[in-house]
């Protein structure tokens, strides 16, 4: 029987603030629906991507209401690639795990998905995992 | 007095998950509120200036953007608003983007005529 595959993502930019969160979603999904398993190992600004309190917005600029917006906030994203990730019918599995001083430092302690942890358990996902991908902050 | 001018030169960063372009944006608000602007794109921005450009139907895990970034139309609703629209020309040639391929109503400038641009500007944002 053939290894079970996982790849490790560790993540460091804020929402909002770059493409590399969006790419690292879009690289989670395409692998948890290979049934490959992904850690992710979010820490510093990465943290606040899961925040539960984020709320979608109108758009003044565009005249948009907020239900014509449709503005998905990464907790959003973040709480789909957790219901995606359960492991089942051939998915990958998805444990997301936020760096808890960091969410200390932040405040963002309301979380729409993952756990907290430590770079303990950044460690341990670097053993287990058949490749490591860190996109740092630039 | 002249205009504030706004040096836009990071681009699509963000913009997917902010379904906009924050400096445009807040350009775009500041000018409704009564301020006099001026936008100047340069380096990786002048992309923003490509006519028809689009990221399609961003999905995220059955999750959809609901209206994902028109930066094109979003320069053309800025300068419906009064903002005026430079971009540096050799940066889009660099990018191999020529003026056909961008919306109408951009005012091309070179380099060396940036400075001129920043003397006439009552106050220079850069983003």
């Amino acid at each position: 029987m053939a290894e079970r595959k996982s790849i490790t993502l560790a993540l460091m930019d804020p929402p909002y603030e770059t493409a590399r969160v969006t790419t690292a979603f879009r690289l989670a999904e395409a692998a948890l629906r290979k049934g490959i398993d992904v850690n992710v190992f979010a820490y510093e600004g990465a943290v606040a991507l899961g925040f539960a309190q984020q709320k979608p917005h109108a758009n003044s600029v565009k005249g948009t209401t907020v239900e014509e917006e449709g503005h998905p906030n990464t907790r959003a994203w973040l709480a789909a690639l957790v219901k995606l990730g359960d492991g089942q019918e051939g998915r990958g599995r998805l444990d997301w795990v936020n760096c808890g001083l960091c969410v200390d430092e932040r405040g963002v302690f309301e979380q729409a998905g993952g756990r907290r942890g430590s770079p303990a358990d950044f460690h341990a996902f670097i053993q287990r995992s058949t490749n490591v991908l860190t996109i740092g902050t630039r | 007095m002249g205009k504030i001018l706004n040096v836009v030169e990071r681009a699509y960063q963000g913009t997917l998950e902010e379904q906009d372009d924050q400096a445009l944006w807040l350009v775009h608000t500041l000018q409704k509120a009564g301020g006099e602007h001026a936008v100047l794109l340069r380096g990786p921005a002048v992309s923003y200036a490509v006519r028809g450009q689009s990221v399609g139907s961003l999905e995220i895990a059955g999750v959809k953007a609901g209206n994902p970034p028109r930066l094109d139309q979003d320069l053309e609703k800025l300068r419906a608003a009064g903002v005026d629209l430079y971009a540096v020309r050799e940066d889009a040639a660099e990018r191999g983007i020529s003026r056909e391929e961008a919306i109408a109503g951009i005012q091309w400038v070179s380099r060396s005529e940036v400075p001129r641009l920043f003397v006439e500007a009552s106050r220079v944002f850069a983003w």
